[in-house]
């Protein structure tokens, strides 16, 4: 489980994100603050920062503001202000790269998404292709709140009864893709 | 009409339907699909939101299994709008950067594998809009859906950040479809809307504000027409849930190849009818007043 045994923050962190920063901070740097991003973002009623403001965070380098709030958590890749952008920044992609930032510092606020993809990819780490059950099961498991899933009980059991989903024990697997995961991990951690 | 085919892993478990109709529709209209042997998971919405570089290589590793393939000359059907994405990516960006090619072919080492670039990825809907064509379905159409009022629901990724076959902000490529099936395509702005995506997991209250607009706004309509495991699993399985307190009815929610196979004529077991979550008791009566083909 390369990606889900990844040790805590090391001391470099802060520099790692700073850098990494800079890079996400060049794909947006034409960004003139018009505001489109928000005006257009279906997910902003619900981000603390709106998405305009967030660039602007990026741009001044506020590393930690930027990683402290969920607005890049909320985008669900939609693309309409990548598409709309009058600037034609590639904002969607910008926003991935924050989740990616994210991701390798493990934040308390994202623990939700953060674990719930790291559950997905594992499964496909695993097995070549996602089994949604094992690793929906692995994701309630690890977010330890006993009401969360019984939110999606009744979808469970519709879906099991029409044979779309089968209850497995999460198993090792074939190790189907575990050369190319650590590959990439490896080609990762040289850059 | 002959393609690869790369169904992906939803349409082998939650999105069953949608591959028995896409295959029974596309036999039907006389193409052949073959699957890319082997395939494996394209990443989904999970590779982008953990590494940039498992983002191009899960699915390239597919793209460079249809190159190794006899029929490597075809283009390569995917009816999942979150798979195509990624498929697509990986040819529009390896095509202006060669060491962006040459870097995902050295993770590719490890299999074995080299991508050449010479793959030519097509959403389900480009394919049934352009190579098909509402002329020819019109043809083949055997019981006319008259009276079925559709809202074609496009959602976010097989039109965008790549508008390959469509109007990114306004798309239309459903509706000559709709009415060669002979149904009524239901007015409405919310086509290209996003419905959530994996919000509805991890924040269920985001998931069910986007669904509860997009079936608000699809009042009036008896079935929403959909192109995408993620945006029907959302607006089916949790329209009580997103309806709760307002004054909505359910609405019906089915695959395009679902709702076009059945003005083909074909059976709706053998389009996987049974399999859908929201198939409304309305929308249900009205398919069974309409004489079955002869």
């Amino acid at each position: 489980m390369a990606l889900a045994e990844e040790t805590a923050i090391d001391l470099g962190a802060m520099t790692q994100a700073t850098a990494a920063l800079d890079e996400i901070r060049a794909m947006v740097r034409p960004c003139i603050q018009c505001g489109t991003c928000t005006g257009s973002c279906p997910n902003e009623f619900a981000m603390d920062l709106t998405p305009r403001h967030m660039w602007r965070l990026v741009l001044l380098g506020r590393t930690e503001e930027v990683l402290a709030s969920r607005t890049f958590s909320l985008c669900s890749a939609c693309y309409l202000c990548s598409l709309r952008c009058p600037r034609g920044l590639p904002l969607t992609e910008a926003m991935g790269r924050l989740k990616q930032l994210a991701a390798r510092r493990r934040l308390p606020h994202l623990r939700s998404g953060n674990l719930f993809y790291r559950n997905f990819i594992a499964s496909v780490r695993r097995h070549g292709r996602v089994r949604e059950m094992e690793f929906m099961s692995l994701y309630f498991a690890q977010m330890m709140n006993p009401w969360l899933p019984l939110r999606y009980a009744g979808m469970g059991m519709r879906l099991l009864r029409r044979g779309k989903v089968e209850l497995r024990l999460p198993s090792r697997g074939s190790g189907r893709l575990v050369n190319l995961f650590d590959k990439v991990a490896e080609m990762e951690s040289r850059s | 009409m002959n393609y690869l085919y790369y169904p992906g892993c939803s349409l082998e478990g939650t999105a069953r339907e949608y591959d028995i109709s896409t295959r029974a529709l596309m036999a039907a209209m006389g193409a052949d699909l073959v699957d890319i042997e082997d395939w494996t998971c394209c990443g989904a919405s999970a590779a982008e939101a953990l590494s940039e570089l498992l983002t191009l290589v899960l699915p390239a590793r597919n793209l460079a299994l249809a190159e190794a393939m006899d029929l490597a000359g075809r283009d390569l059907l995917v009816p999942c709008s979150a798979c195509y994405l990624n498929l697509r990516r990986v040819e529009e960006k390896t095509r202006v950067s060669h060491a962006l090619r040459d870097r995902i072919n050295e993770a590719l080492s490890v299999e074995g594998l080299v991508y050449r670039g010479q793959t030519r990825t097509r959403h389900l809907l480009d394919v049934l809009a352009r190579d098909m064509g509402a002329p020819v379905l019109g043809r083949r159409v055997a019981r006319p859906l008259t009276g079925i009022r559709v809202a074609p629901y496009y959602g976010c990724q097989c039109l965008r950040p790549y508008p390959a076959f469509d109007d990114p902000e306004t798309p239309r490529s459903m509706e000559p479809l709709i009415r060669a099936a002979g149904a009524t395509v239901h007015d409405w702005t919310m086509g290209g809307r996003c419905c959530g995506a994996s919000h509805m997991n991890t924040k269920m209250a985001v998931g069910l504000e986007r669904v509860e607009a997009l079936l608000t706004a699809a009042q009036g309509a008896d079935v929403i027409a959909t192109v995408c495991p993620m945006c029907q699993m959302n607006l089916e399985a949790f329209q009580k849930k997103a309806l709760r307190g307002t004054e909505a009815s359910p609405v019906a929610v089915v695959y395009l190849p679902q709702l076009l196979g059945l003005a083909v004529g074909l059976d709706p077991e053998v389009l996987g009818l049974g399999l859908n979550l929201a198939i409304t008791p309305d929308f249900r009566q009205k398919l069974d007043r309409i004489p079955t083909a002869a």
